[in-house]
């Protein structure tokens, strides 16, 4: 807090909550990020590695399989592709991919 | 449209430093310049956020600066915006509670007769009539055991000796530290002991014993013999004075193991405070000196009235404020009801019940009965069980649901509810046959008196913060 500061005990745990509460999401622009954990908010709310190439320029040593992506479209609206709504209209469309790395080729299209 | 108005707190100064102390969670935050000022634009009225901005910027403060700390009052709850904040009650312990102390009334009976006591002046509570008189050393052994036993996770406990005069019964004292302290080492635990006296049956022997055996020792005394004399006195009407003097001396001279405290009784004719702190810290060599007014109903000569206390509270000031030029130069002062209270403020105690009793201390009386507290022993009021049956545990539940901060409507609007709680079963019970009763009667002294302190903690916060750190530690082990 810049504009009060703690001085008992009780207000540095009152200190330490607020940022608990209120500090888990922070703006990149805000500059360094706090040392605690935290959502760092800039063009997306998830930071997921290693879904383009690796530092080879290839695809084989990602700590995620490219596959992963197609995850994140769908799942954590990483990326806004057009995925189906598995909400409300299709929830079984991954039913057949228990493995993205192997079974990829099982997700379908759909027809609305 | 929705406004911001201030949240509930006290807003206090010290050191040339703004202060709140936030209600209810008993926090202490400095305020710089900005949060002053939007704190003072919002003093008896409420503004909407335009307005507080448009007013600060006029005044030259940036507008992201400005947000920020609207945010960050927000967040603290030192100011509310529409509907408010709904603040979380005060939660019960969860039950059984470990008990932390037991007050041991090794006798209810006095060889003094001083007229304000509790136990056998105009107030009293207590119906002993036919039970024993001094307490045996099998039920002085169950009731150490019953400490033992019944604090469960607490790695050390208390033992306190109390009376009529403690030392009336010494020999149950002595039996019961080395039984306590054997039976605790094996169960791995430490135990502590502390005993109330009045002074007058001091010997050498017993001197030494406490010394040894690191026993805490508080004495009854009412300051210089003029002060201490016109109640404390023996049966045939003699003060005690004269026979303490010199036994207090010898005490402070040979017990160097731990404080040795003086705990004054002020009534309407005793009131000099720095008076008598002079006489017990500088001639008779008290370490520390603890004040309490009397308890009492109100229509007794020695009864403290509203112009008495406020009498009581410029004395209480001037001595707390020659405390905090000591702090300020890191030096011991021997005014505990100023160290007891930047304890709690440091800590940001908020309580859900005014002390402890009935919860993780309890009264013992000689027969055994447990009472709320040293207090209630022998009282059909706040009586809580035997200590050989245990404590009732539907008494204690009752005790505690009605005791709770939450049904005291009468304390939901003060800001000094986080250390006040209420206030003194005993004391509500001699006023207004309730423990759990408010009292009413000193909220105005209450206030005043966690304001100086407050006030005290604030400059010593911007002075010599470091001073502070000695409170860190929580009192209770």
């Amino acid at each position: 807090m810049k504009h009060l500061k703690a001085i008992n005990r009780k207000a540095r745990r009152v200190e330490e909550f607020i940022a608990s509460e209120f500090g888990d999401v922070h703006a990149l622009q805000q500059g360094p990020p706090p040392q605690r954990p935290h959502f760092p908010l800039g063009c997306s709310l998830v930071f997921s590695p290693g879904w383009e190439t690796d530092s080879a320029g290839g695809t084989a040593g990602l700590c995620q399989p490219v596959e992963r992506d197609l995850y994140d479209c769908y799942i954590t609206c990483f990326w806004p592709a057009q995925v189906p709504d598995h909400f409300n209209n299709y929830p079984d469309w991954t039913s057949k991919c228990a493995s993205a790395t192997k079974d990829w080729r099982n997700i379908d299209l759909v027809f609305p | 449209m929705s406004a911001y108005r201030q949240g509930e707190f006290h807003a206090f100064e010290g050191g040339g430093q703004n202060y709140l102390y936030l209600v209810p969670s008993a926090a202490i935050f400095a305020l710089e310049d900005l949060s002053s000022a939007v704190l003072d634009l919002l003093q008896g009225r409420e503004l909407t956020r335009d307005q507080i901005i448009g007013d600060l910027i006029a005044r030259g403060y940036a507008l992201a600066n400005i947000e920020e700390t609207l945010e960050e009052l927000h967040q603290a709850h030192a100011i509310a915006f529409g509907e408010g904040f709904v603040e979380p009650r005060l939660e019960a312990p969860q039950q059984p509670f470990p008990l932390q102390t037991v007050v041991m009334n090794v006798t209810n009976q006095c060889n003094l007769s001083c007229s304000y006591c509790y136990e056998y002046g105009e107030d009293r509570i207590a119906t002993p009539e036919g039970k024993t008189k001094f307490m045996s050393e099998e039920t002085a052994r169950s009731t150490a055991d019953f400490l033992l036993n019944q604090s469960p996770g607490r790695r050390a406990v208390h033992l306190t000796f109390f009376g009529g005069e403690t030392l009336l019964n010494f020999k149950v004292v002595k039996s019961t530290i080395e039984y306590a302290r054997a039976k605790a080492a094996e169960m791995g635990k430490y135990i502590d002991f502390s005993m109330t006296t009045n002074a007058t049956m001091l010997t050498s022997e017993i001197i030494s014993f406490l010394a040894e055996n690191n026993v805490g020792v508080t004495v009854s005394i009412d300051g210089p013999k003029e002060a201490n004399d016109k109640f404390r006195v023996f049966h045939n009407g003699k003060g005690s004075y004269d026979v303490i003097a010199p036994k207090i001396k010898e005490l402070v001279k040979v017990h160097r193991s731990r404080p040795i405290g003086a705990r004054v009784t002020l009534t309407a004719q005793v009131v000099d405070v720095k008076k008598i702190f002079r006489h017990l810290t500088e001639e008779m060599g008290f370490d520390e000196v603890g004040f309490a007014p009397v308890t009492t109903s109100p229509v007794r000569l020695y009864a403290i009235g509203n112009n008495g206390l406020d009498h009581v509270l410029d004395q209480f000031t001037e001595l707390a404020e020659e405390y905090l030029t000591y702090a300020l130069e890191n030096k011991h002062h021997g005014f505990s009801n100023v160290n007891d209270t930047l304890q709690e403020l440091h800590q940001g105690v908020s309580k859900a019940y005014p002390c402890g009793a009935g919860l993780g201390l309890l009264g013992v009386a000689p027969s055994g009965d447990i009472g709320l507290c040293h207090r209630f022993v022998d009282s059909p009021a706040g009586k809580l069980g035997h200590i050989d049956t245990g404590i009732d545990r539907a008494v204690q539940a009752e005790h505690l649901n009605r005791a709770h901060i939450n049904t005291k409507y009468d304390c939901h609007t003060c800001w000094a509810r986080p250390v006040c709680s209420g206030g003194c079963y005993h004391e509500a019970y001699v006023r207004y046959g309730d423990t759990s009763h408010a009292n009413l009667h000193y909220c105005d002294w209450i206030r005043g008196w966690t304001d100086v302190c407050l006030r005290i903690y604030g400059e010593i916060a911007a002075r010599n913060p470091k001073y502070l750190e000695r409170f860190d530690e929580r009192k209770a082990i």
